[in-house]
């Protein structure tokens, strides 16, 4: 039992949070969101530098040595300054689906480029009607020669229009909602056939629908693997994902412990008021058990025991969303009108941890999801055998 | 990062679940798991057994008996312990006045009473709340008068548990009236048997008898029984809180509840339900989040040696989920939860019961841990520590 990071991992996360509060302060990144593409390439350049697109990549192709804590470590202090780079997007769930299921050929000719910070990756999943499972899939691929055409739509596609290639989803049984037919296909995003359109997220992220027509795939995996890669992602991208949350909780936490601090009425810091006091003795236990919950998620979503790490994840997200939910509400309450002007980073916070819960599955659907593993005879699911 | 415990500290679960094999006593196992009537002589017999082994005192320092074990290994223990069925051991000798008697008693304080309160041979209460003092401790009334070399104890405490089976109670007294209210305190060790003490049973909303108002009238009590010095009663006061409070979050017991919880929810059906099932399914991850964030706290209170403001945090959650256990335990037991039958509590019933046999003590304990956000400091009060202490508000 330890919970304490490694010196290398003190260290990424003293670098990282030092450049993330000089370079990525609150109005640098208001410029970023402005921009045509709402990223930022000097920031990904910076990142590269540092080694992060490269961290948990095989080592022979340019990678670092890397696993979900290591993730962790990074994506809690994006929490922390509302970073809105492509990160998640390409090296959790992009890189990490190449690496772990890719030919010899796909990886050399992809995660080379992330590594060094030169291609930028997107995970096309989810469809309308999916309601967050992944395995409902109505998108097609045709077995053409060596290659597949797809067809279909896909929606809310996390940095899909910056990704200059694509991880899709589709059905190869040709049945729909059937989970042993869905596989995975790496896709050129300016390939034939193709139409992107990208658009804002209410937390500054950006997010494209996609439009298939017969555009032309290879194979990532193999075919009916995509349902068990899904998960696999999944798990990792949840994980990363409760950590940014963690992040942007405790920064929330810290400024509204801050401004009640400051803020005066009936002549006395509102701070001494005991309602609030007890409020945020309330937001302060969210945050720490949701911090722990964090830890949970990052040791278990490597795991090879596909049953333990269901239960680590679906308890995570469930429970970090519900803790965002309490604790970016009331730190706006607390905050009183300010907290719902653009013009306060509390809002901001608040937007990100709300769209972070409303990602990869609520907390209502994993709550659901972990409590169904209650039912007589959930131990043991069908598709564990298969998994990856 | 590791989540696991260590080879070493496996070895060492696996050594305490062995001992727990050899020597639990069936019979005392079943009433806890039952949660059948536990008398004095229970309670004491499993005491005895731990002490036998050396193992009954593994928050004390090595040098008064305990076992020197890292706050992991202690953790391990009373989850395994809870696991396996043990019962609770009496906290207020061993971890409440203990700790004061060793660091402000004086030798012959620590001589005399520390191997009683290892043996067994002394059990002890806690007199600390009045009728009018609870929240607000420190303007507790009962007087201790200086003649000579005794004090004349007389007044009132309240929500005395288990005063009925003591031989000795701590207890804070007033020894001064013209000072500010926390510096006129003395703490006070006072043998049951004194001419003046009457216990006064306090029966609590589930039938039973388990706490207790003790009565002092002109209780004669030797100026060597005091802890300390006279008037620094409110610092060894809150020295003892800081302890009473570490051990409250329960996880171990809570874990053997949640499995129970099951249990009883499958053999009614009520597992189906979609609405029941989620409440099961959000204690129990609310349960997962309070164990690593206990061990996080004893990793860090390893390094900061003693208890911080965030054992407040661990009473506020622990007792929460320990209600909230007992709520779904009862709600799944449906119109079955109506009868009281206290006659069935005891082990050995051999009589009728209304509804399913492991029912009856179920509404009873649902009732009974309301007390469990109310005692050891309201959970309210633990937030007044938490944003001042942890917050700075």
């Amino acid at each position: 039992m330890d919970f304490t990071l490694s010196d290398e991992q003190q260290q990424l996360r003293d670098t990282l949070a030092r450049y993330v509060a000089k370079g990525y302060a609150f109005e640098q990144r208001k410029q970023i969101l402005k921009s045509k593409d709402g990223i930022s390439p000097e920031a990904w350049k910076q990142l590269a530098e540092m080694g992060l697109t490269a961290l948990g990549l095989p080592e022979e192709l340019g990678g670092l040595p890397g696993n979900a804590v290591d993730t962790m470590v990074v994506m809690e202090v994006f929490g922390r300054g509302l970073v809105v780079e492509p990160y998640l997007a390409t090296v959790v769930l992009g890189a990490g689906l190449v690496a772990a299921a890719g030919s010899d050929a796909q990886k050399g000719a992809l995660l080379p480029k992330v590594a060094e910070g030169s291609l930028l990756l997107a995970l096309a999943s989810d469809e309308d009607g999916a309601r967050y499972q992944p395995t409902h899939v109505k998108t097609a691929a045709r077995k053409q020669g060596e290659t597949y055409a797809i067809t279909g739509d896909k929606t809310v596609v996390l940095h899909g229009a910056q990704a200059h290639t694509l991880i899709v989803s589709a059905g190869t049984s040709g049945h729909e909602h059937d989970d042993k037919g869905v596989s995975l296909f790496i896709v050129d995003r300016t390939a034939p056939g193709i139409t992107v359109r990208d658009y804002p997220t209410h937390d500054g992220m950006r997010a494209a629908d996609i439009a298939f027509s017969n555009a032309r795939g290879t194979l990532l995996g193999k075919e009916g693997q995509g349902a068990s890669l899904l998960e696999f992602a999944q798990a990792r991208g949840i994980a990363a994902l409760c950590a940014e949350a963690v992040g942007a909780m405790s920064a929330i936490t810290e400024l509204t412990l801050t401004y009640v601090k400051q803020r005066k009425q009936f002549g006395v810091p509102i701070g001494s008021f005991q309602v609030l006091q007890h409020r945020m003795a309330d937001m302060l236990m969210y945050v720490e058990n949701a911090r722990s919950m964090m830890l949970l998620a990052a040791a278990r979503a490597d795991s090879a025991d596909i049953a333990e790490r269901r239960r680590a994840i679906h308890a995570a997200k469930a429970y970090i969303g519900q803790a965002s939910r309490f604790v970016g509400q009331q730190a706006v309450q607390l905050h009183g009108g300010i907290g719902v002007t653009d013009e306060a980073s509390v809002s901001h916070y608040f937007k990100r941890l709300t769209l972070i819960n409303a990602s990869f599955g609520d907390a209502d659907h994993h709550l659901g999801k972990f409590s169904d593993l209650l039912l007589p005879g959930a131990e043991a699911p069908a598709r564990a055998s298969q998994a990856a | 990062m590791d989540l696991e415990f260590t080879p070493e500290q496996k070895t060492f679960r696996d050594e305490v679940r062995a001992f727990l094999r050899a020597n639990l006593p069936k019979d005392l196992s079943d009433k806890i798991v039952h949660g059948k009537r536990m008398g004095r002589n229970d309670l004491l017999l499993w005491h005895k057994i731990l002490h036998k082994q050396g193992w009954v005192a593994p928050t004390w320092p090595r040098e008064f008996g305990g076992t020197g074990w890292s706050s992991t290994q202690q953790y391990i223990f009373e989850e395994e312990c809870a696991a396996a069925g043990a019962p609770p051991l009496m906290p207020f000798g061993l971890r409440m006045v203990a700790p004061v008697i060793m660091k402000f008693g004086s030798p012959g304080q620590q001589q005399h009473f520390l191997p009683r309160i290892l043996s067994g041979e002394d059990w002890w209460c806690q007199g600390y709340s009045e009728p009018g003092s609870g929240s607000d401790l420190a303007s507790l009334k009962t007087r201790a008068e200086r003649q000579g070399d005794y004090y004349l104890v007389n007044g009132q405490k309240t929500w005395t548990t288990l005063a009925q089976h003591a031989d000795w109670i701590f207890c804070l007294v007033r020894t001064a009236t013209d000072v500010r209210a926390q510096e006129g305190i003395s703490f006070l060790l006072i043998d049951m048997k004194s001419p003046g003490i009457t216990v006064r049973p306090i029966i609590m909303l589930d039938g039973e008898h388990e706490i207790n108002e003790v009565w002092f009238e002109n209780v004669k009590v030797p100026v060597a029984n005091r802890v300390g010095e006279e008037n620094k009663g409110w610092t060894y006061a809150k020295y003892l809180l800081g302890h009473e409070r570490t051990g409250n979050a329960g996880v171990g017991f809570c874990k053997r509840w949640l499995e129970k919880l099951k249990r009883i929810a499958a053999e009614q059906g009520v597992l189906e339900d979609a609405r029941f099932r989620d409440k099961v399914a959000q204690v129990e991850i609310d349960l997962m989040a309070l164990e690593i964030t206990n061990l996080r706290v004893i990793a860090a209170e390893a390094e900061k040696k003693g208890p911080g403001p965030e054992a407040s945090m661990l009473k506020v959650k622990g007792t929460e989920i320990q209600q909230m256990l007992t709520e779904l335990m009862m709600q799944a037991l449906g119109v079955h939860a109506l009868p009281w039958q206290p006659a069935a509590l005891d082990h050995g019933y051999a009589g009728e019961i209304a509804g399913p046999a492991f029912g009856p003590p179920l509404t009873g304990d649902y009732f009974n841990f309301r007390k469990a956000s109310i005692y050891a400091g309201s959970n309210e009060i633990q937030r007044n520590i938490i944003s001042k202490m942890m917050l700075g508000l």
